[in-house]
């Protein structure tokens, strides 16, 4: 990481980083973000992020990011993974188990089709 | 979050239940759906409105229409009409007539929604905390570049003077003045620090901001120093918290490896060195000079004041003790300015609170909107209503530390002046909402049992008087106590929240004042009949 030393630095590293960040999409990057916070935590999400990890490895799944966010405010909704594929707008997945997590890995990041049962509408 | 173009309330008070309130939920809902609206209307129920000539009633915001009496045949011609066409029913209209009082509030609100206004967690649930790329990415430490470079310490201040941000852990003193105190301080030594030991039950805010957001309080500290001419600081965290102190250990090593802690930040003269200081579980360490006791290493109790922490604090030396979601909310008043602030929340409270919503309600959760938000909004849009079809009795605000607010009180404007003009505290932001299975003498007992163990000791009123609290209550609760008890009781409240030292045994006085003003009959219940009116409190010691 390089050392800020004025308010042009700054600007600098935040576009850099920007511009990665909008190469990745475009390149059809596609993001699980999984809710890991205290509330996210407590309802399992660590289980989430395990499976996410396992499926990713045993299918052997490419161009996948898996992150960690904070608390979103619907913690009666835990645990939520955000998945965004590409430019598309995120989709967001509340109360998941293991097995919905698999499912969102094999038809919505592998399949394209958005598992309507399980999305919370923000 | 989504956004609703529209809200439907349905009253759900006893009579209106009667009358067949539910019936026209149920059709409300069903109409809603088959038009295909339910994306955008939010459809919930809220207990007694306080019209009692035209119930069940429908209220339709953001117009603010009041509907009433209604059937359930005129549902399907109201959700038409109105929620279709936009077109308001005249002829469903209740009448004006007695359009004040208790619904003044509709008015008041009228062609606005309240809407949930994200400032402090405004990246939480966004950026991966864990990465300070997200964080710049998100504007982050573009506003302690902006003050260190083209501002000046007493520029700074004067902006959080002039956004008129109060402080957020319960006691609501203004932060610029604050601030002030410390700045004119001639000292070459002072300290800035962060209270996160949030101790009050029910309460969480500050944890989902550190955890969400660490960087943020980190920038914020460092203008806060830069304010008043500190450079160390420290972040008292409570220890339970690990996951947030993890959090916020790497991100201060991020922070130090790219210049924004340490020596010359941003080029300028200006150093400021972080630490983490972990609590060990006190709850009077959330006190400002108990918690500066902490820090020196000695025994967590609170000094006698004055002297205050601005002048003689940590070490000796002027310190400025803010809150996590205080601090929170200083990088976007600088970054946007002070009008831009003030343009949210009520003249006397600008800005935005957290709310810890749990207790008997649908959606237990946290919520950031703009003060003056009333109880009867939260619990109606937000928590989805009661839970079961309830009735709302009782909320208690800011863990244990707040007031035992009476559901008559729900249309208060929820902020600190205004809450004090009624004789309630806002507290630190959490809601318990209670419906009537909830017996109050049962939940001052709760709280007056946590006070007495949390007690440091130090004072006389506070010690001894949190134990006698508990014990009258008990005697109560079992049917043992007079009449006596009641006035002996109200005597201790004012004892402990006059004598004691600090806000600790103050507060405990809140909720034997609260439940003796706004439950009475209930409490005297328990001594006259013998009888617990909710059914929680085993008074059979009476009848035996």
């Amino acid at each position: 990481m390089p050392i800020i030393k004025n308010l042009e630095d700054l600007k600098r590293v935040r576009e850099e980083a920007h511009e990665n960040r909008k190469r990745e999409t475009a390149a059809g990057q596609i993001e699980l973000i999984v809710g890991l916070s205290t509330c996210g935590i407590a309802a399992g999400a660590r289980d989430i992020l395990k499976a996410i990890l396992e499926d990713i490895q045993n299918n052997n799944r490419v161009r996948i990011v898996v992150r960690q966010t904070g608390c979103i405010g619907l913690c009666e909704k835990e645990p939520i993974v955000q998945v965004v594929v590409g430019d598309q707008p995120k989709v967001t997945y509340g109360k998941v188990t293991p097995e919905i997590a698999r499912r969102i890995l094999a038809d919505h990041v592998a399949g394209g089709k958005v598992l309507q049962n399980h999305v919370i509408n923000l | 979050m989504r956004t609703i173009r529209s809200m439907v309330l349905v009253s759900n008070d006893l009579i209106s239940m009667q009358r067949g309130a539910q019936d026209v939920y149920d059709r409300l809902q069903a109409e809603i759906k088959a038009y295909g609206l339910d994306q955008e209307i939010s459809l919930a129920m809220v207990s007694d409105v306080g019209r009692h000539d035209a119930l069940p009633l429908v209220i339709v915001y953001p117009e603010a229409v009041v509907y009433g009496p209604l059937k359930v045949e005129d549902v399907h011609g109201l959700v038409e009409e109105h929620l279709y066409k936009g077109r308001i029913v005249v002829n469903l209209q209740a009448s004006n007539r007695e359009l004040s009082g208790k619904i003044a509030w509709l008015n008041t609100r009228k062609g606005t929604l309240p809407a949930e206004q994200r400032i402090v967690l405004r990246r939480a649930g966004i950026i991966d905390p864990t990465n300070i790329e997200d964080y710049i990415l998100n504007d982050g430490y573009a506003t302690l570049g902006k003050a260190l470079t083209y501002m000046t310490p007493a520029q700074v201040i004067d902006e959080v003077k002039k956004s008129g941000l109060r402080g957020r852990g319960g006691a609501g003193f203004p932060t610029g003045t604050k601030w002030g105190f410390v700045a004119k301080e001639k000292s070459p030594k002072k300290y800035v620090i962060c209270n996160a030991d949030e101790s009050e039950p029910g309460t969480y805010k500050d944890r989902l901001i550190l955890e969400g957001d660490p960087h943020s309080i980190i920038e914020a500290l460092a203008i806060a120093a830069f304010a008043v001419g500190a450079d160390e600081g420290y972040i008292y965290i409570r220890g339970e918290y690990k996951l947030a102190q993890e959090r916020l250990k790497l991100a201060i090593l991020q922070a130090e490896e790219m210049g924004f802690l340490g020596q010359n930040i941003f080029g300028t003269a200006f150093n400021f060195d972080l630490r983490i200081h972990c609590g060990a579980g006190a709850y009077i360490c959330g006190e400002e000079t108990a918690l500066l006791e902490s820090i020196e290493g000695k025994r967590g109790q609170p000094r006698t004041r004055p002297p205050f922490p601005t002048t003689h604090g940590l070490f000796g030396k002027p310190t400025l003790v803010n809150n996590v979601e205080t601090l929170a909310n200083v990088p976007p008043i600088l970054l946007n300015g002070a009008t831009w602030y003030r343009s949210f929340g009520t003249l006397s409270s600008p800005g935005t609170k957290v709310f810890t919503i749990l207790g008997n309600v649908n959606t237990t959760r946290l919520i950031e909107v703009p003060m003056g938000i009333t109880l009867r909004e939260v619990i109606g849009i937000y928590a989805h209503g009661m839970k079961n079809g309830a009735n709302f009795k009782l909320a208690q605000t800011g863990g244990s530390s707040g007031s035992i607010i009476p559901a008559s009180l729900q249309d208060t404007p929820m902020d600190f002046d205004s809450f004090a003009k009624a004789g309630v505290a806002l507290g630190s932001g959490a809601l318990l909402i209670c419906n009537e299975d909830t017996c109050v003498v049962d939940l001052a007992k709760v709280l007056l049992n946590f006070f007495r163990t949390e007690s440091c000791g130090k004072c006389f009123p506070c010690r001894i008087g949190t134990q006698r609290a508990c014990e009258m209550l008990e005697a109560i609760a079992d049917g043992r106590a007079t009449l006596k008890t009641l006035d002996q009781l109200m005597d201790l409240s004012t004892t402990l929240v006059n004598l004691s030292n600090c806000g600790l045994g103050q507060t405990a006085g809140t909720p034997l004042k609260d439940i003796l003003t706004y439950f009475r009959a209930e409490v005297e219940a328990h001594i006259r009949l013998g009888v617990c009116p909710a059914g929680v409190c085993n008074t059979t010691e009476a009848v035996q």
